[in-house]
């Protein structure tokens, strides 16, 4: 009977689940998908609970309590920390799955063959493995973008890196298909926790070669893996709401996964053994290049003529704290009936969507948010371009230099704007680490300074007029 | 055992496919509270967590199911929060104000 009522309750969480994602598909109809998805947890906590096994209840209410008590804060983390939050939540989903397999492996044990049979066995290994990775690979993640000191922000590399990889995974599997076959040897307690250390170890060799500008697609893979991780566990248990609400998470990394490596385009054996990156050389020999720059006022009268501004944001934006500034500068416009567009790039910011929430958080209204191709067809009408924080994604050596890393990557035509502005902080180059060709181009004016300062003064000089 | 696994198998390609088809649907500028929202949701292994925590076993596998349901539980609350927190931001502007709060019913 209780066994009816809980698998009922998880098909309801299931359903409930999909009608979550279902409803992210437009921003009108999105608060509704938190408050299903809310209900399906809400649902599948209670149902599990009720279990007649379930007979200790002070750790599971401890547990709970303790989640609130750190789940909260973490909720209120400022919007340009979201990446790293959800890098570290992707620890902790790694972490739980990692957990629970390491319960359910001693607690089969005892059971013998019974208890762990060959299935069984490879989805307990999977579970730890991929949740132990995931926990590591996505600590180092959320401190290359936390920018904490003792994680290297650029690629970390060594002679016959990937090689050593494969060769720790390969021992790895190894040890899981002997344990797999003999689960009830005598050696079996001692071999799991070296699967264990293996996994966390990977985890971190994983990232460390994986430059900071590659963290948007990283955190994707460590979405999907952590979706996998609650699969295998789903399999452990044999729990059909689990191995859905994994499946959904894991499709749900491959995809934007997918995206960010089409926005950049490169393959995803590229992202995670490339190495991208490091510290370009400079060609020797390179004439020097001169920029034109341009003084606040003069910016100030070409934009107020403009019929049509397009703003392309990038993550130097949110660095310079400039979004309320640049909402500003919106409203400035709009007075005046000039149309404003913002023109994301997908991996502008630095996880899937960043940029489109750190605007709207500025109340910029998500209608003139445009995605990169669609901009793209209106580029040769645009007035103006100002470019705020942004660089690779603008970079028109994209197109035609052969030579350069970023070659091939889709970009926001910016260089064919009648008018080009960007503001930049210094000469150095970006996130990348790539000199930009767009800031020598004939139609571009450069506006040093810091972001904010330099918007701030664009506000003044147009609501002076 | 062996109808298990094969129901099982099922339910994990035909929900992989559901996931692919609905999520391929998501607008694009709501990318970064999908992520959140799908951490949430695959925190439901707090599931196994409480079976863990809460079972009749020894106590050091009820700490490791404990410290999981910890892990699975601020992700849960985390995730739905920061989720809520960013889609109210949201704001079309091409309704006026009114139907514009009808439009987050």
């Amino acid at each position: 009977m209780m066994y009816s009522v809980s698998q009922f309750g998880y098909l309801v969480a299931s359903a409930l689940f999909i009608f979550a994602l279902h409803w992210m598909n437009t921003p009108a109809t999105a608060r509704k998908g938190v408050y299903a998805g809310v209900a399906g947890t809400a649902v599948a906590v209670l149902v599990t609970w009720a279990e007649p096994t379930v007979i200790h209840h002070a750790w599971i209410v401890l547990a709970i309590v303790a989640g609130f008590a750190v789940g909260v804060p973490l909720s209120k983390v400022p919007l340009t920390a979201v990446p790293q939050r959800t890098a570290l939540s992707h620890a902790f989903g790694g972490a739980a799955a990692g957990l629970v397999g390491t319960a359910e492996f001693y607690l089969r044990l005892g059971e013998g063959a019974e208890g762990l049979t060959p299935f069984r066995m490879v989805a307990l290994i999977a579970e730890v493995i991929l949740g132990y990775l995931t926990l590591t690979g996505s600590l180092m993640a959320a401190g290359k973008l936390q920018e904490v000191k003792w994680v290297p922000q650029r690629p970390v590399t060594y002679p016959f890196q990937n090689v050593i990889n494969f060769l720790l995974l390969g021992v790895a599997v190894a040890l899981a298909v002997a344990l797999t076959q003999h689960p009830d040897a005598a050696w079996a307690p001692k071999v799991f926790p070296v699967i264990i250390v293996l996994a966390l170890l990977f985890g971190v060799l994983l990232i460390i070669p994986i430059g900071g500008a590659d963290m948007p697609t990283v955190i994707a893979i460590l979405n999907s893996y952590a979706g996998l991780s609650a699969v295998a566990m789903g399999f452990v248990l044999d729990n059909k709401l689990l191995i859905t609400a994994g499946a959904l998470d894991g499709s749900s990394g491959l995809i934007l996964a997918i995206i960010m490596c089409k926005a950049m385009n490169r393959s995803f054996t590229n992202v995670l053994f490339g190495a991208f990156g490091q510290i370009q050389k400079a060609p020797a020999g390179g004439e020097q290049k001169v920029y034109k720059s341009e003084s606040p006022e003069g910016a100030a009268q070409v934009l107020e003529q403009a019929n049509l501004v397009v703003i392309i944001p990038g993550y130097g934006m949110a660095v310079a704290q400039a979004q309320h500034k640049v909402r500003e500068l919106y409203d400035q416009l709009k007075k005046r009936g000039v149309t404003v567009k913002f023109a994301i790039h997908p991996v502008a910011g630095r996880m899937p969507g960043h940029m489109n929430v750190l605007l709207a958080e500025a109340d910029i209204p998500y209608t003139d948010l445009v995605e990169m191709d669609d901009i793209n067809y209106d580029m040769p009408q645009c007035d103006v371009a100002l470019v705020v924080g942004a660089n690779d994604v603008v970079n028109p050596a994209a197109r035609f230099d052969k030579t350069s890393p970023i070659y091939g990557m889709p970009i926001i035509d910016a260089d064919k704007a009648r008018t080009v502005f960007a503001i930049k902080r210094s000469k150095n180059p970006g996130f990348a680490g790539i000199d930009n060709e767009l800031y020598f181009g004939d139609r571009t004016w450069m506006l040093f300074g810091d972001a904010k300062a330099v918007i701030g003064e664009l506000v003044k000089e147009l609501g002076a007029k | 055992m062996t109808s298990d696994f094969w129901s099982t198998i099922y339910v994990f390609v035909l929900a992989s496919f559901i996931g692919l088809g609905v999520i391929r649907r998501v607008s694009r500028l709501l990318h970064t509270p999908l992520m959140s929202l799908t951490n949430a949701i695959s925190a439901i292994a707090v599931v196994g967590a409480i079976l863990v925590a809460g079972g009749d076993h020894p106590l050091r596998i009820r700490i490791l199911g404990a410290i999981a349901l910890f892990a699975s539980m601020t992700n849960i609350v985390s995730g739905f929060l920061i989720t809520d927190r960013m889609l109210k931001m949201f704001k079309s502007d091409e309704k006026p104000p009114s139907t514009e709060l009808r439009a987050g019913r």
